[in-house]
C-alpha cells in the first residue's frame, strides 16, 4: 500500500510537469490582462520542434532551445494580432491552436515521412533521469529514505524546472517591480498608462515569459516523458494547464497545487489496482472513461463555484487604447 | 511679471472630424487656483490630457515654467512637474494604497526597497499636506473621498508642483468637497499650482484665483474670479442668457400615484443595497431623492421600474398592487401608467447603432399604431419620431440618423422624448442631465415641471444635489441603502442635505 501511494505520487510528479509549466506562462500572459487558451498550440508546436531539433542535432538540450523558439514565435504572433492591432484574443488564440495542429503534422510527415511521428529519439537526445546524490544509498531509510529515493531523486531536469519556475513565478509577480507592473496592467492599464508606464510593452515582456514556458511544456513531452513526437501529442493538456490556473485563481502556488490534483487523478488511472476497487462501484467499461474525465468534471466543479469564486484580472481581454 | 506655471498656445486637437481643441491658449500663473470652467463637451477634459501627454495635440506649444517643453507621454509630464487627478479615478482597486503611490516609479529589480523608502517618504507628505490615509488599506475598501486624496498623494510623490484636478467634486457630498478644497487651499499656501476643471459655479467662486470658460472647443474668456459673478460666467459657458434658477409654481399634491413599502434589494453577491424603503408620490408633485452615487439609488430605481424583479416589501402604482409574489417587468410597469427615464441613456436608454426613429418606439414597438398587419408601419413611425423631435427640439430633426451621432443632449432629449409623449402617470427619471449641456438642461427641466403642473407624478433620482434643490418639491436623501431623512424643498438648505447624504442624522449633529 505504502509503496504504491509512493508510486502514485511519483506518477503525479512526471505527470504534472507540463501541466505546470504551460499553467505559470498562462499566469504571465493572463495577470497583464491577455488571454491565453493558445497554450495548448505552444506546447504541441514545442513537443513537435523540440524532438525534431533533438533528431537533428542529437541534443535535447537544443530541442529545448527549439521548443523555447516557437513558444516565443507562438506567444509573439499573439501579441501582434492582440496587443499591437488590438484584435479578439480568443480568436487570435484559436487561430495559433489550429495553426500548430495541423503544421505539425504536415512537416512531420513532410520531413519524416511516418504519418505525423518523428523518429524515436536514443538515449542521448533525451532528457533522462538524473539520480541525486546519495539516492541509492538511502534508499533503504524507512520513510524519509524511500521518499528521496522515490519521489524526489530519479527525475529529469525538467521536473526540477518545471517545480523551480513555481517559486520564480511568484517571486517575479508578487514581489517584482515588473510584477507590479504585470499585475497593475492585467487591472487597470489606464491607470498603468498615466504613471508613465507603456501597457504594451509590460504586455509584450510578459508574453515572452509565456512563450518561452509554453514552449518548454512541449519539450517535455516528447524528449522527456516520450522519445518522440506524434501527432496531437498536447491532448487538450494546455487547456487542463488553463483551467488549473483559473482553479488556482492566477496564483502559482494555488495554481501548481491544481497542477498536481489533475495529475493525480491521471496517475491513479493509470494504476490497475484503483480499476480494481472500482469494479464494484461503476460499471467495467466504464471505469476507464470516468477516471480519465474526472479531471475536466473537478474543473466545472470548481468553476462552478463550489470552491470559492475565481475572480479574473478585470481588464483580462481587452485591447488597450486610450484615444476612443 | 509673476512666474508662469503653464503657457499653451494655439493648442489644435481633432478627433476625427470633431474638433475639441481649436487654436486654445492658456495661461496659469504660478502658486494660483486656476479653474477652467465649461460645459461637457467643450473641450476643458481635452485640454488637460494634451497637457498631460494623454494625446497629442495636431499642433501648439507648451510651455512649463516658462521652458518650452514637448510633452508625448504622461511619464513626460510627470518629469515636468504636473500630476494629474483624473475624473474617473487612476487607481488599481486590488492594489493597498503604498503599491498604488509606487507604481511605475520603482528603482531596481526587487521591489521590497522601493516600497520601504516610499512608505517613509508617503508619511512626510501626508503630515506636510494633512493627507492622512492609512497606506496599508486595499483601495477598493476606501470611500471615494480617501480614494482621491491617494491620487492627490500619488502627484505630490512624484514631484508635481503643478496639480490638475479634473471634475474632483463629482463624487463627493459637499462636506467632503469642502475638505478637498482646504488641502488645495494647503497646496496653494505651499506655493503649488492647481488647475481646477469643473462644470459647477459654485466652486469656481469658492475657491479660484483666475478662471477661464470653455465652449465648444474654444477659450472664450480669461477672468479674476474676484471681478466675474456666476451670471457672467454661466452666459460665457452657453453664450447666452441662462436661468439658473428653475421658476415654478408651488406643488399641489393630489392623490397617491405611487407607494413604495418595506422594499429591500439584495445583490448578486448579497448585499443589502436598499434597505427597508418606503415613501409616496402624489399626482402633481416632484419628489427628488438625493444621494451620493452608489447609495442604493440605482437598485431601488431598477425594482420600482421593473428592470429587478421586487424581492421584498410591496409596490402600488395606479391602485395595482405588486408584491414579491408578482411577476411583473418593465413592460409590465408600463402598461401600470410608469414611464422611466433610465440613469444612463447609452447603456439602457437607447441602442446607439440604431436609427433615431426605431429608439423613438422602443419599448413601446408593440403598440398597433406602429404596427402593421405583418411588417411595422415605417411611415407611422417616422411621422412619430419627427413630431418627438419637433417638440423636444431635438436636432438634427432627422428621424433616420444613427443616434450615436447625435450629441449626449440631443440623445437625452429623445429618451425624454419618448416617455413623456405617452402621457404616464407618473415619471420615474434618473439622471436626468448627466453629459447634458445648460441648454438642454434648462429645457429638461421645463418639461419636468410642465408634467407636474399637467397633474402627473414625478420621481426623480439625481446625484446632482442643484437639481435636485431647483426641481423637487420634496426630498428624500438616500445613504447606504436608507432613507436617511425628508426635507421639504422649499425650506431645504444644503449643508442640511449635505449632512444627510454623509449619513449623519440631523438630530444628531
Amino acid at each position: 500500500m505504502w509503496n504504491d501511494i509512493l508510486l502514485i505520487l511519483d506518477g503525479t510528479l512526471r505527470i504534472s510537469v507540463p501541466f505546470l509549466l504551460a499553467a505559470m506562462g498562462g499566469i504571465f500572459a493572463e495577470r497583464s490582462g491577455v488571454i491565453d487558451f493558445g497554450l495548448e498550440g505552444k506546447m504541441l508546436g514545442g513537443a513537435f520542434v523540440a524532438a525534431a531539433v533533438a533528431h537533428w542535432t542529437q541534443s535535447a538540450w537544443l530541442g529545448l532551445l527549439g521548443s523555447i523558439g516557437i513558444g516565443i514565435i507562438f506567444s509573439m504572433m499573439h501579441g501582434f494580432a492582440s496587443v499591437t492591432k488590438q484584435g479578439n484574443q480568443v480568436v487570435s488564440c484559436v487561430a495559433i491552436n489550429i495553426f500548430a495542429m495541423g503544421l505539425t503534422v504536415v512537416l512531420a510527415n513532410a520531413w519524416f515521412g511516418m504519418g505525423g511521428k518523428t523518429p524515436q529519439l536514443p538515449k542521448e537526445a533525451r532528457f533522462l533521469s538524473i539520480e541525486l546524490p546519495f539516492a541509492e544509498a538511502m534508499r533503504d531509510i524507512p520513510v524519509i529514505g524511500e521518499i528521496y529515493y522515490e519521489l524526489i531523486s530519479g527525475h529529469n531536469i525538467l521536473v526540477y524546472i518545471a517545480f523551480l519556475a513555481v517559486p520564480i513565478t511568484a517571486w517575479v509577480v508578487f514581489k517584482s517591480s515588473f510584477g507590479l507592473h504585470l499585475r497593475a496592467t492585467g487591472e487597470n492599464p489606464l491607470a498603468v498608462d498615466t504613471t508613465g508606464i507603456s501597457v504594451n510593452k509590460t504586455r509584450y515582456q510578459a508574453l515572452l515569459f509565456n512563450g518561452i514556458l509554453g514552449g518548454m511544456s512541449g519539450a517535455y513531452l516528447s524528449t522527456a516523458h516520450l522519445g518522440f513526437f506524434v501527432k496531437d501529442m498536447s491532448a487538450g493538456k494546455g487547456y487542463l494547464a488553463l483551467a488549473a490556473m483559473i482553479v488556482g485563481k492566477w496564483r502559482p502556488y494555488s495554481a501548481m497545487f491544481a497542477c498536481l490534483l489533475f495529475s493525480a487523478l491521471f496517475a491513479i488511472k493509470d494504476k490497475p489496482e484503483i480499476s480494481e476497487m472500482l469494479k464494484g462501484l461503476v460499471p467495467l467499461n466504464l471505469i476507464e472513461s470516468f477516471l480519465e474525465m474526472s479531471p475536466y468534471i473537478l474543473t466545472v466543479v470548481i468553476l462552478a463555484g463550489f470552491v470559492g469564486r475565481a475572480v479574473a484580472p478585470k481588464a483580462i481581454g481587452q485591447p488597450f487604447s486610450k484615444e476612443k | 511679471m509673476p512666474n508662469l506655471a503653464i503657457q499653451l498656445t494655439d493648442i489644435n486637437k481633432n478627433f476625427g472630424s470633431v474638433c475639441a481643441n481649436k487654436n486654445v491658449s492658456l495661461t496659469v500663473e504660478s502658486g494660483t487656483i486656476h479653474g477652467i470652467v465649461g460645459e461637457n463637451g467643450a473641450g476643458k477634459s481635452t485640454l488637460m490630457c494634451v497637457l498631460y501627454g494623454f494625446y497629442h495635440a495636431d499642433s501648439g506649444s507648451i510651455a512649463v515654467q516658462e521652458k518650452p517643453i514637448v510633452i508625448r507621454s504622461a511619464h513626460d509630464a510627470i518629469q515636468a512637474g504636473i500630476g494629474m487627478v483624473h475624473q474617473h479615478f487612476m487607481l488599481v482597486d486590488t492594489f493597498t494604497v503604498l503599491e498604488n503611490v509606487v507604481l511605475g516609479t520603482e528603482s531596481g529589480i526587487s521591489l521590497k526597497e522601493s516600497l520601504r523608502a516610499s512608505a517613509e517618504e508617503l508619511k512626510r507628505l501626508e503630515q506636510e499636506y494633512h493627507l492622512e490615509v492609512d497606506i496599508n488599506a486595499t483601495i477598493n475598501t476606501l470611500p471615494v473621498g480617501l480614494q482621491q486624496r491617494v491620487e492627490i498623494l500619488k502627484a505630490l510623490y512624484r514631484g508635481a508642483e503643478i496639480l490638475i484636478l479634473d471634475e474632483p467634486t463629482g463624487v463627493l457630498t459637499p462636506q467632503e468637497a469642502d475638505h478637498l478644497f482646504r488641502i488645495l487651499d494647503e497646496l496653494r499656501e505651499q506655493g503649488k499650482t492647481v488647475i481646477l476643471i469643473t462644470h459647477k459655479l459654485r466652486e469656481i467662486m469658492a475657491i479660484t484665483d483666475y478662471v477661464s470658460v470653455m465652449r465648444q472647443g474654444e477659450m472664450v474668456a480669461n477672468r479674476k474670479t474676484s471681478e466675474t459673478n456666476r451670471e457672467e460666467l454661466a452666459e460665457l459657458m452657453v453664450g447666452r442668457k441662462v436661468l439658473l434658477r428653475v421658476d415654478k409654481a408651488p406643488a399641489k399634491p393630489g392623490r397617491t400615484v405611487l407607494s413604495v413599502e418595506h422594499l429591500d434589494f439584495k445583490d448578486k453577491s448579497g448585499v443589502n443595497r436598499v434597505k427597508d424603503v418606503s415613501f409616496e408620490v402624489h399626482a402633481g408633485e416632484i419628489v427628488g431623492i438625493a444621494g451620493v452615487s452608489g447609495n442604493g439609488q440605482s437598485e431601488l430605481l431598477d425594482t420600482i421600474t421593473g428592470i429587478n424583479p421586487l424581492q421584498s416589501g410591496k409596490i402600488k402604482i395606479n391602485d395595482q398592487t405588486i408584491t414579491s409574489d408578482s411577476s411583473v417587468d418593465a413592460a409590465a410597469m408600463r402598461r401600470f401608467g410608469m414611464a422611466h427615464v433610465p440613469e444612463d441613456r447609452q447603456r439602457m436608454g437607447l441602442v446607439t447603432s440604431f436609427a433615431a426613429s426605431e429608439n423613438i418606439i422602443l419599448g413601446y414597438h408593440k403598440d398597433p399604431s406602429y404596427n402593421g398587419l405583418i411588417e411595422m408601419n415605417n411611415d407611422a413611425i417616422y411621422k412619430s419620431c419627427s413630431e418627438q423631435m419637433e417638440h423636444f427640439d431635438v436636432r438634427p430633426g432627422n428621424p433616420y440618423l444613427r443616434v450615436s451621432l447625435f450629441s449626449g443632449g440631443n440623445q437625452q432629449k429623445m429618451v425624454v422624448a419618448r416617455e413623456m409623449e405617452r402621457n404616464p402617470e407618473l415619471l420615474v427619471v434618473g439622471q436626468p442631465t448627466r453629459g447634458v449641456d445648460i441648454g438642454a438642461i434648462e429645457f429638461i427641466h421645463r418639461q419636468i415641471i410642465a408634467m407636474r403642473d399637467a397633474d402627473k407624478a414625478v420621481l426623480l433620482v439625481s446625484v446632482e444635489l442643484d437639481e435636485i434643490m431647483s426641481l423637487s418639491d420634496r426630498i428624500l436623501v438616500m445613504f447606504d441603502g436608507q432613507i436617511m431623512g425628508e426635507v421639504m424643498a422649499k425650506d431645504a438648505n444644503e449643508s442640511e442635505i449635505g449632512l444627510l447624504m454623509a449619513g449623519v442624522h440631523t438630530e444628531a449633529a
